[in-house]
């Protein structure tokens, strides 16, 4: 047990640091969940790649640095502690590209992994629709086999971000004679295409984050099918482990929440109850504890463990650790708490009741913690299914 | 960064969890309930030839020079077990500092002894009012007005206490500060004996883990096994939660368990901080997963018939001690704030 950094990764991190203190933006970008955020987030994205940082974990071929896992969660600790804005391209580099990583071709790792991490091409996941939430499962969205490729037809809808993205991945039933798990492709398709319709969803905190997609006979090239026929649900469950898991959400960005639930709570300490002292300790201290488990999940990676079902537990903990962090923040601002962004007396900008409606989706996203418990009760403990 | 233990590590725990395996079943913590510790001695013995016990004392002292790292597994294996008496205090905190503080008398006397694990040891620090394991033990050392006193338990003062794990001797102590048992003036105690804290309280977070894990798979087993309605109550979502936020919990603060071990054993700046945290959190975790475990066993966890009730007694026990919740979240408070 080394719980030290190496030489390497000291090296690693002073090299982030000093590039991310000489150009993340001074001023923040308004929301990369609205369309003029968007467009400035992509400029970003762009700064990211050219400096070899947009997706540090990847073969150099494909824009990245080789880095290691660990040296992956020193990027993402120094970016949050650098405030850099959220990166828009997350559902490519964080959810698809794994996809890719495991099951994708030569041919489509070259066409798109780069154009990906450089923000050219922008991402959208496609997975839940109308009568298929949890039940992912049930999904009814078709594909038809045409000579060459396949039709697309059906609705997803909670696409984040899909309302200015240029494409999107999820799985299709290309199977009609089957159900449920069986007979299912995961595809990639455009969201430009004749016979797409994008319709942008206003959520919680007001961004236009969400989009629903409507498909009518969208056509699909055989090369934009993510690996065999038949397999998608295998290759959408490979997804969900990094999406529940560390890529998602690594430890640093709940550091970053956490050092400035600390500084907030210096200004406003003496007009507080005494019980939030507590709560601020927590919060911290939670952090923490994503942090070690973190490394001690990495560490098994590298050594070539699977993570499987674990992944669940992270999930839970993160989503719930988000959102009582954030209730504390509110607690401390008190009766402004309801000031919202853009409101002249807002403390710091309002920021604490946005991060508070986006922490309120953790729960829910990425499967429900309700779904994540039955995993880990089933597949962790080993509990009967029914 | 490599957060692992090696294979030396794990070996050692193999051992001792073998040897709890076989020999320190529930029934031997039955009996120690009731008074009769022959079982529980003869596992004791069998632990020390093993060489687990004196392990934290120095090659030339005729142990193993282990750390903090190198324990912490054993000692969640005695908390798995739950192991009576008093293992952690003598093999993490009093075999060490004997060997620190301990004069040369009281070294030629002792020390050999109880790196042999021939002797049970507790330290009681200053402000400790009540010492656990006291009536057990062959040897008390103590922290008084800043000094170190080595005190055989027969010339002791004692007046027992009862404490609510029945496997757990308790006692007021009271002794005469003679020279004969003043520890060494030579060096500063004070420092010796706050890194001896340290260790008490990353080993109770050790064996509040290890308690944990046990009560965890008691219930899933019982939460298979017990059937109602026409199916094993597991299968009930309700039930699956609740074991489910039990384990999160549990898995959450082990790794902390483990930093504040490394923290301890390379002497890191905020050892004090790490500790805290790992004694919080396994704490914590532990009562949580013990209020889960009665309710999912139901009316049978309720007695004192089923097992159930003598890890949850020692969770209870040793959350309050070596630095009870309110203490360890005002040290981080005061770390971070």
């Amino acid at each position: 047990m080394d719980l030290e950094f190496n030489e390497q990764e000291r090296a690693f991190r002073t090299e982030c640091r000093a590039w991310l203190e000489a150009h993340v933006p001074r001023s923040p970008l308004p929301s990369g969940d609205t369309r003029e955020g968007f467009a400035e987030h992509l400029r970003w994205e762009r700064q990211l790649f050219d400096a070899g940082w947009a997706a540090v974990s990847w073969p150099e071929q494909y824009g990245g640095r080789a880095a290691s896992l660990v040296e992956w969660l020193i990027f993402e600790e120094e970016y949050h502690r650098a405030g850099a804005p959220s990166r828009v391209t997350q559902n490519g580099i964080f959810l698809l590209a794994p996809t890719l990583f495991e099951f994708g071709t030569d041919e489509q790792k070259d066409r798109i992994l780069r154009s990906m991490a450089r923000g050219d091409v922008t991402w959208g996941q496609a997975w839940s629709e109308p009568n298929a939430g949890s039940d992912l499962a049930s999904l009814r969205s078709t594909a038809r086999r045409v000579d060459g490729g396949w039709r697309l037809s059906g609705q997803k809808t909670w696409s984040t971000r899909a309302a200015f993205c240029d494409m999107a991945y999820g799985p299709f039933r290309s199977d009609p004679g089957q159900t449920r798990h069986r007979g299912l492709t995961y595809f990639m398709f455009p969201l430009h295409a004749d016979g797409v319709t994008v319709r942008g969803v206003d959520r919680l905190d007001g961004d236009e984050g969400f989009a629903e997609i409507f498909l009518e006979d969208v056509f699909v090239s055989d090369r934009d099918v993510i690996g065999e026929v038949g397999r998608g649900w295998e290759v959408a469950m490979a997804t969900t482990s990094s999406e529940r898991g560390l890529s998602l959400r690594s430890p640093g960005r709940f550091m970053a929440v956490a050092t400035k639930l600390i500084e907030l709570y210096r200004r406003y300490q003496s007009s507080c109850d005494p019980a939030i002292r507590d709560q601020v300790v927590r919060a911290w201290m939670d952090a923490e504890a994503y942090r070690w488990f973190t490394f001690q999940t990495v560490t098994r990676m590298m050594h070539g463990e699977a993570i499987g079902s674990a992944s669940s537990m992270n999930k839970v903990f993160w989503s719930d650790m988000d959102v009582r962090t954030h209730e504390t923040a509110l607690e401390i601002i008190g009766a402004l708490q309801e000031l919202d962004e853009g409101s002249a007396s807002a403390i710091d900008r309002g920021q604490w009741m946005k991060g508070f409606e986006f922490a309120l989706a953790g729960p829910i996203y990425a499967g429900t913690n309700e779904i994540q418990r039955n995993i880990i009760a089933e597949r962790v403990l080993g509990l009967p299914r029914r | 960064m490599r957060f692992a233990f090696n294979s030396d590590q794990q070996m050692l725990r193999d051992t001792v969890r073998d040897v709890l395996r076989r020999e320190c079943e529930p029934e031997v913590v039955r009996r120690v309930w009731e008074g009769r510790w022959e079982q529980a001695d003869r596992v004791w013995r069998t632990l020390a030839q093993t060489g687990v016990i004196g392990s934290a004392a120095s090659e030339e002292a005729g142990g193993m020079g282990l750390d903090a790292v190198d324990l912490v597994l054993p000692l969640e294996e005695a908390g798995y077990a739950a192991l009576p008496g008093p293992f952690a205090e003598t093999m993490a905190v009093g075999v060490p500092l004997l060997e620190a503080l301990g004069g040369d008398e009281h070294k030629s006397r002792w020390l050999r002894g109880a790196v042999a694990g021939e002797l049970k040891i507790v330290v009681v620090f200053e402000e400790d009012s009540i010492a656990p394991h006291a009536p057990v033990v062959d040897l008390v050392i103590a922290q008084r007005n800043g000094a170190g006193y080595c005190i055989p338990a027969s010339e002791l003062r004692m007046s027992e206490e009862r404490s609510v794990d029945r496997s757990r001797a308790l006692a007021r102590i009271g002794f005469s500060p003679n020279d004969r048992y003043l520890m060494r003036t030579d060096v500063d105690s004070q420092p010796v004996f706050a890194l001896a804290r340290e260790r008490a309280i990353v080993a109770s977070a050790a064996l509040l883990i290890g308690l944990s894990r046990r009560m965890l798979d008691m219930t899933v087993q019982y939460a298979k096994d017990r059937v109602q309605f026409g199916q094993p109550i597991g299968a009930q979502q309700a039930v699956k939660h609740r074991l489910a936020d039990g384990l999160i919990e549990q898995e959450f603060a082990r790794p902390l368990v483990y930093r504040a071990a490394w923290s301890l054993a390379t002497r890191q700046p905020d050892l004090r901080c790490a500790g805290s945290m790992a004694k919080l959190y396994a704490g914590e975790a532990a009562k949580f997963v013990a209020k889960q475990a009665l309710q999912v066993h139901g009316a049978i966890g309720y007695t004192t018939e089923c097992d159930l009730h003598m890890w949850m007694k020692r969770v209870w026990a040793l959350s309050g001690a070596n630095g009870d919740a309110t203490y360890h979240r005002r040290r981080v408070g005061e770390h971070i704030l």
